[in-house]
């Protein structure tokens, strides 16, 4: 298991370092600094062994979280582990950041203790955390008893991501349906492979412990249905706006085993924001743009670049904060820039043209050309050519996804569905959105 | 608020300003005391002097401060034993509080603390706490357990803790059941052989059941635990699998990848003709793919065990190669995990995509990647026979761009291209010579020798590529040596006429002026080789070598069982076991995947015999690297071992260059007939035997450098050889054939023993001794014709030898030998011929000549040979010589098993030409006083004790030449037990 956690600045200085296993030294704080912080060469490898002690990196902004060990842990975990740690201590003093690592600290070695028994991973929920460490720290003799077995039941229970008598004067929830679409284009405008992976974001506010029922247009449920009872007019015209989902994961308030067997997703949802689910779709993605490049080599001095976009969906909508990113070769000492919509400008130090349109509806075009001057060099590599890249962001979910309903049951306190209010957005934006040129 | 100040005190007088400050009363200063403190601790500054001023702090009602002084002692106890006791009451009188967090608190820090004296008083507060009332306590107890075990495990036993452990399996709060589990798994695994974790079909009930409620790390563990189940059959392996299935699901990539070990490994016991069997196929590949969409680090760790899956069951992913294709930002570690994973997923069907891909890979920045596109390159060539004209002229334009590393890469793809299609790209050659000078690894210039050396009949200037190799010789690294010497054979082997002269050159170079044992060791073999049997040499180092196969870089198959069982953890991430990397014996135990049990019909329906045979017994074909392939070429060449065979010559005691003649010739064969005639009337011609031995002995001497490195080389060359026997021996086994059969009256003569066995001589087979005969010395051949064509003109040489032994005549064989006849020859010898020292020293070599080739062969005499009939000395003479001879130069050796007496002896040693000059009795003992004179004037004086009724007489022999007593010792032997 993990034998220690250690937390640098930039310079490699150690601003916590918890030491969970007796195998684990100090020295193991300067051989990650040494070997890892301070080598010059990028990171090859999250995982570096050094001296058969293992080291798992992970970099926020400018710190290093690292975790130690020399035995044959569960590496997914370790990195789950850390990818948790920055969660509970971006819910606890926000941005991870040396100074407040440093105002902290006491705090922080407080979570450890809790998180991480003998280096094993204890209940990491920052809604059940925050029951009991607090940064005013408690006074045991003002619990009482109930209020501490309350605790501890949360921490260990079987509901361990909600606490019991939550309760609210409108019960209210709040569902995103949020996409990223990725796509890679050939320059003849092949795709070569596109995907959207995709979160659903609940805010709930609801009393009491709400069992909840979450349904989509999920092809496999409506199939189901389809077949059984319904009349088979009905089963095909929901079909059509049906989607297939490749693959999904859930929170761990979701009953995966009702799921497995009734794909039926059931859950009582923690309190406040948390993500019920990710998805991951390939098939009849929408892409909302479509990037044409042209480029054309003048001479040896001289490129001409000409990327029309196209967007693809309903006029009504809009498209925002669109942004194109034109590469642009690393000798380039002036470029020319015209377009019919939004603003271009050439950014050296970034080596790209950027253009940002605010607004775009759909079913519309737009064309930027540009003129490279590049300087003469005798530098034998070739010019990489990185893609042409898109950000976007638009009111519709790519993937096709629609929510059919949340139903919400209290059995025990006195409100029924129809009075929770509930309100449903769909957000698409651009993953890693690319065109080769 | 902020702590950060507590960071940056660094006056001088700071530990005592702590010091008053943690004695203050107030508390709200102590508590700053005590974060000073810790930041101190953090940064790694000593603060234990303060110890008992911390640990002071304790009695406390503050959570914090408590807390805060827990964190000290952890860090300190182990270096302030003693005083570490005085926390021991507070955290005693702390299990007992009633707020369940306190008592969690105090358990859980006191097992941190590893201080005997306060492990003693931990046991009690330990037993209650695990029996707590309140869950929290009991899942903290559970892993104090652990912790325990690992200060003092003795002690966990005694006090009966594991069987508490093991009942909380049964607990009805699913975290302490977890938390048991990860202890208990532990603790497992540091006592591999105990039972502790007695998996039955309940406690892994129980575990399912509990794999449901728990949080995601107890999940993990449940999961881990699992993976070490072995279910009785597959029934009951289906049943965990369909209970395992839905945490695919589960957004914890942790859990993920721990279900799919449990799935992996139970899989192998599934029969595959199950409809489940392909469902679970079916229900694995969408979470894997899944895992590529977090965060990098968890996506290496994905990546590295999707490695591992795709070898095990390439079924799995094989529709999924777009997911594996490298995005721009994708840091270096995933880029490079991608690329691997898409060249083992190459097919026919994608293989287009795939190559579109790796061409837009190779103009990318980073060198490793860019490398590894062109290899990927020439990997698909190799796997997907349709594309590789398609790679190679890829590959083609890669070499354009004139980068230097592409180029090199490019290169020693090529090479495995060529060696997995021969003859089918050779037009390319010209490119690649073209671009020989920008060569800077030693992996790309033997790539490039090796191709030269491969097609050298096709390469007008091959033998200047070469050539211009060679000058820089000693700088190349061994890899390069290797391959240049390999290459410049193979060019000889095609163009003899105009490389002899390279040809020697490498030879000396690999032979005299090398260190390097391989290198020294391929050169002699392709030295003996060209020397002894050209035409041999030609089939041996052109033959049809076998094409690579089209797997690569695979995982070693148990290897690659062992990992999957690892799935998730650090040694799928290394690729290496456990071992490889843990010390000590924690987990370092093998794990293996299950049999496929009970239905054994199943197993062997063909089908699955089939699938199974594609996994398991189907070699594990990597590409051997050059070294490999020549070390096959090399053992080949040394196959046939024959125990009768006398030890085989080394090449270096011929006369090298007039061998390397001979050699030429036969292989011109019939091109330079003239040269060869001429050779032959030489060896033919009645000349006198100084004359020939002369012309022998003159080209051997030729360079003075040969003799030394003769001196130096048989040290290196049993090594080399391997498979001949060694000297000592093989003269052993000669003398030890002789003393089965009986003696002839007077002279000692060793049964005719094969010399030169038919399979290495074409079908000429060479028995024969060597006798003394009425001051002659013979040499009795048998010649024996187990060829199917007439065999004439025969001639015989001698190379030069310790005792200067010669023909004394022509060898006068009835000509023509017919098939399947036998003629015995008798060779008169002479000991006036030119006289080496030979290594053993009774060595003789020889070359005999037929119509059909020359044949060398080397045996060894016996040293009686030599004796002459006038060895006996005078009394007087003897006892001064006796005396004379210092006494370092006497050698006893001990004859066993003889059991005749003195008399018998002395008659029986005197046919063989060893006279007794006196006797002696002593006792029971009789001492034989004997002198033998060599041929060559050397005189040995000997006594040998017998005692009667002993078998076991002693000798002792004195000579001015010490070297020979031995031969002498063992002359004595084999006279006195025939």
């Amino acid at each position: 298991m993990i034998g220690g956690l250690f937390i640098y600045n930039h310079k490699g200085e150690v601003l916590i370092s918890r030491v969970y296993r007796d195998d684990i030294g100090r020295n193991a704080v300067d051989a990650f600094r040494v070997n890892v912080i301070h080598a010059r060469q990028q990171v090859r490898s999250p995982v570096t062994n050094i001296a058969r002690t293992s080291f798992f990196h992970v970099k926020r902004s400018n710190i290093w979280l690292a975790a130690v060990t020399k035995q044959n842990v569960n590496a997914a975990m370790v990195f789950e582990f850390l990818y948790k740690m920055c969660d509970v201590m971006t819910a606890y003093f926000g941005k991870i950041s040396e100074e407040n690592i440093k105002n902290n600290f006491v705090l922080i070695y407080e979570l450890l203790d809790e998180i991480l028994d003998f280096g094993y991973p204890q209940n990491s929920e920052t809604g059940a955390l925050k029951t009991f460490i607090t940064q005013q720290g408690i006074k045991s003799q003002l619990q009482t008893k109930e209020e501490q077995s309350q605790i501890t039941s949360q921490v260990t229970g079987q509901i361990g991501w909600r606490r019991e008598g939550i309760k609210y004067r409108r019960n209210e929830l709040f569902l995103d349906v949020l996409e990223s679409v990725n796509l890679l284009m050939s320059p003849q405008g092949q795709v070569l492979s596109a995907h959207v992976s995709g979160r659903v974001v609940m805010k709930s506010y609801l009393s009491g412990m709400p069992e909840c029922k979450f349904g989509m247009n999920d092809k496999i449920v409506i199939d189901k249905q389809g077949k059984g009872g319904t009349t088979d007019e009905a089963g095909k015209s929901s079909g059509k706006q049906s989607i297939a989902i490749d693959d999904c994961t859930f929170h761990q308030c979701v009953r995966l085993s009702k799921f497995d067997s009734e794909r039926s997703i059931s859950f009582i949802p923690p309190d406040g924001e948390y993500e019920l689910m990710r998805y991951r779709t390939t098939k009849d993605i929408i892409l909302p743009f479509r990037v044409i490049p042209l480029v054309r080599e003048v001479g040896r001095t001289k490129l001409e670049v000409k990327v029309v976009i196209k967007s693809n969906f309903k006029p009504s909508l809009l498209a925002q904060k669109i942004e194109v990113r034109i590469p642009t070769p690393l000798n380039t000492s002036g470029v020319q820039v015209i377009c019919m919509k939004g603003k271009a400008k050439y950014k050296a130090s970034e080596n790209a043209i950027v253009w940002k349109i605010k607004r775009m509806a759909g079913m519309k075009e737009s064309q930027i050309s540009a003129e490279i001057e590049l300087l003469p060099t005798n530098d034998k590599k070739k010019w990489a050519r990185p893609p042409i890249s898109m950000n976007f962001e638009v009111p519709f979910a790519p993937s096709g996804l629609k929510v059919r309903y949340l139903k919400v049951f209290e059995p025990k306190l006195n409100y029924s569905d129809h009075d929770v209010i509930k309100w449903v957005r769909y957000i698409g934006r651009s993953g890693i959105y690319e065109t080769r040129c | 608020m902020t702590d950060s100040k507590y960071f940056t005190t660094t006056k001088k007088g700071e530990i005592f300003e702590l010091k008053a400050e943690l004695n203050s009363d107030k508390k709200e200063k102590k508590k700053e005391a005590v974060k000073k403190v810790i930041a101190s601790m953090t940064v790694g500054k000593d603060v234990s002097a303060l110890f008992p001023d911390v640990v002071n702090c304790m009695q406390t009602d503050n959570l914090e401060l408590k807390k805060l002084v827990y964190l000290y002692l952890m860090n300190y106890a182990k270096s302030q034993p003693d005083m570490a006791i005085m926390a021991v009451n507070t955290f005693v009188k702390d299990c007992e509080d009633p707020n369940p967090l306190i008592r969690a608190l105090a358990v859980r820090t006191m097992g941190c603390i590893r201080v005997d004296k306060i492990t003693e008083y931990l046991c009690e507060p330990l037993r209650k706490c695990l029996k707590d009332e309140d869950p929290y306590v009991r899942k903290t107890a559970a892993v104090c357990v652990a912790k325990l075990h690992d200060i003092n495990a003795q002690l966990v036993e005694d006090q009966g803790f594991l069987d508490t452990l093991k009942d909380l399996i049964s607990d009805s709060n699913p975290m302490v059941v977890a938390n048991a589990v990860a202890a208990l798994s532990e603790i497992a695994e540091s006592h591999p052989n105990s039972n502790l974790l007695d998996l039955n079909p309940q406690t892994i009930n129980k575990l399912l059941t509990a794999l449901n409620e728990c949080t995601e790390w107890g999940q993990i563990f449940i999961l881990d635990c699992l993976a070490n189940y072995t279910p009785r059959d597959d029934r009951e392996s289906q049943s965990i699998c369909e209970r395992v299935t839905p945490r695919l699901s589960h957004a914890n990539s942790a859990v993920v990848l721990s279900a799919v070990k449990v799935l992996m490994k139970f899989m192998e016991m599934l029969p595959k003709d199950l409809d489940y069997y392909g469902t679970l196929l079916k229900k694995l590949a969408p979470p894997l793919v899944t895992l590529l969409s977090a965060e990098p680090e968890l996506q290496y760790v994905a990546l590295r065990n999707i490695n591992l899956i795709v070898q095990k069951r390439p079924e799995i992913l094989k529709h999924e190669m777009k997911v594996f294709f490298v995005k721009y930002n994708d840091p270096i570690y995933v880029k490079l995990e991608k690329l691997d994973i898409m060249i083992r997923l190459a097919s026919q069907a994608n293989i287009a995509q795939v190559l579109a891909e790796l061409k837009e890979y190779a103009t990318e920045v980073d060198v490793d990647f860019v490398r590894k596109a062109v290899r990927a390159i020439g990997r698909c060539a190799i796997k997907v026979e349709q594309s590789a004209e398609r790679c190679v002229s890829t590959l083609l334009d890669l070499i354009q761009t004139k980068v230097n590393y592409v180029v090199q890469e490019a290169i020693v793809v090529i090479k495995d291209i060529f060696r997995k299609y021969p003859n089918k790209y050779e037009s390319v050659i010209a490119t690649l010579c073209e671009n020989l000078d920008s060569l800077d690894e030693p992996e790309a210039r033997a790539a490039m020798i090796w191709i030269v050396g491969e097609y050298a009949e096709r390469i007008d200037n091959a033998d200047e590529l070469l050539e211009s190799f060679l000058e820089g010789f000693h700088d190349e690294s061994t890899q390069v040596q290797l391959q240049l010497l390999t290459a410049i054979v193979k060019l000889f082997l095609k163009k003899p006429t105009e490389t002899q002269e390279l040809v020697q050159q490498v030879l000396s170079l690999a032979t005299q002026d090398s260190d390097n044992p391989d290198l020294r060791d391929r050169g002699y073999i392709y030295w003996r080789l060209l020397s002894t049997d050209p035409v041999a040499a030609k089939e041996v180092v052109l033959a049809e070598k076998p094409l690579i196969s089209e797997e690569t870089d695979l995982i070693e198959p148990t290897l690659l069982d062992e990992l999957i069982c690892h799935i998730g953890t650090l040694a799928s991430v290394y690729h290496k076991p456990p071992s490889a990397f843990v010390e000590g014996g924690r987990g370092v135990q093998h794990k293996r995947l299950p049999a496929r049990a009970g239905s054994g019909e199943s197993a062997e329906s063909p089908d699955v015999g089939q699938a199974v045979s594609a996994v398991s017994d189907a070699p594990p074909a990597v590409i051997p690297s050059q070294g490999d392939l020549l070390g096959d070429l090399l053992n080949l060449d040394l196959a046939p071992p024959t125990s009768n065979v006398p030890p085989v010559p080394s090449s270096m005691q011929m006369g090298a260059m007039d061998l390397l003649g001979g050699g030429l010739d036969s292989l011109m064969g019939d091109e330079s007939e003239t040269s060869a005639s001429h050779y032959r009337t030489e060896v033919q011609s009645p000349q006198p035997p100084e004359c020939s031995e002369r012309e022998l002995g003159g080209d051997v001497g030729g360079s003075p450098a040969m003799g030394v490195s003769l001196g130096g080389a048989p040290v290196g060359m049993p090594a080399g050889l391997g498979a001949a026997p060694a000297v000592g021996g093989g003269l052993g086994d000669l003398f030890d054939l002789g003393g089965g059969v009986g003696v002839t009256a007077g002279s000692y003569i060793p049964p005719k023993t094969v010399w030169l066995p038919a399979m290495k001589a074409k079908g000429l087979e060479i028995s024969g001794t060597f006798a003394r005969r009425s001051g002659v010395i013979h040499m009795d051949l048998s010649f024996t014709n187990k060829a199917m064509s007439v065999m004439t003109d025969f001639a015989i040489q001698f190379n030069k030898n310790s005792f200067g032994l010669a023909p004394a005549g022509p060898l006068q064989v009835l000509t023509p030998l017919s098939p399947n006849q036998t003629v015995d020859v008798s060779l008169p010898l002479s000991t006036t011929g030119p006289v080496m020292k030979m290594e053993p020293l009774n060595n003789l070599q020889v070359a005999v000549k037929n119509n059909i080739d020359v044949f060398y062969f080397s045996c060894q005499y016996p040293i009686s040979l030599l004796f002459v009939e006038d060895g006996k000395m005078d009394r007087q003479v003897f006892l001064a010589t006796w005396k004379d001879i210092p006494s370092e130069n006497e050698a006893q050796f001990q004859i066993k098993d003889c059991h005749l007496n003195s008399d018998a002896a002395s008659n029986k040693l005197q046919g063989s030409n060893i006279f007794t000059v006196a006797k002696r009795t002593v006792d029971t003992q009789d001492m034989l006083y004997q002198s033998v004179k060599l041929t060559n004037g050397i005189w040995m004086l000997a006594e040998l004790r017998i005692q009667t009724g002993n078998p076991n007489s002693t000798l002792s022999v004195k000579c001015r030449a010490p070297e020979v007593s031995q031969y002498v010792y063992q002359c004595y032997e084999l006279i006195l037990r025939n």
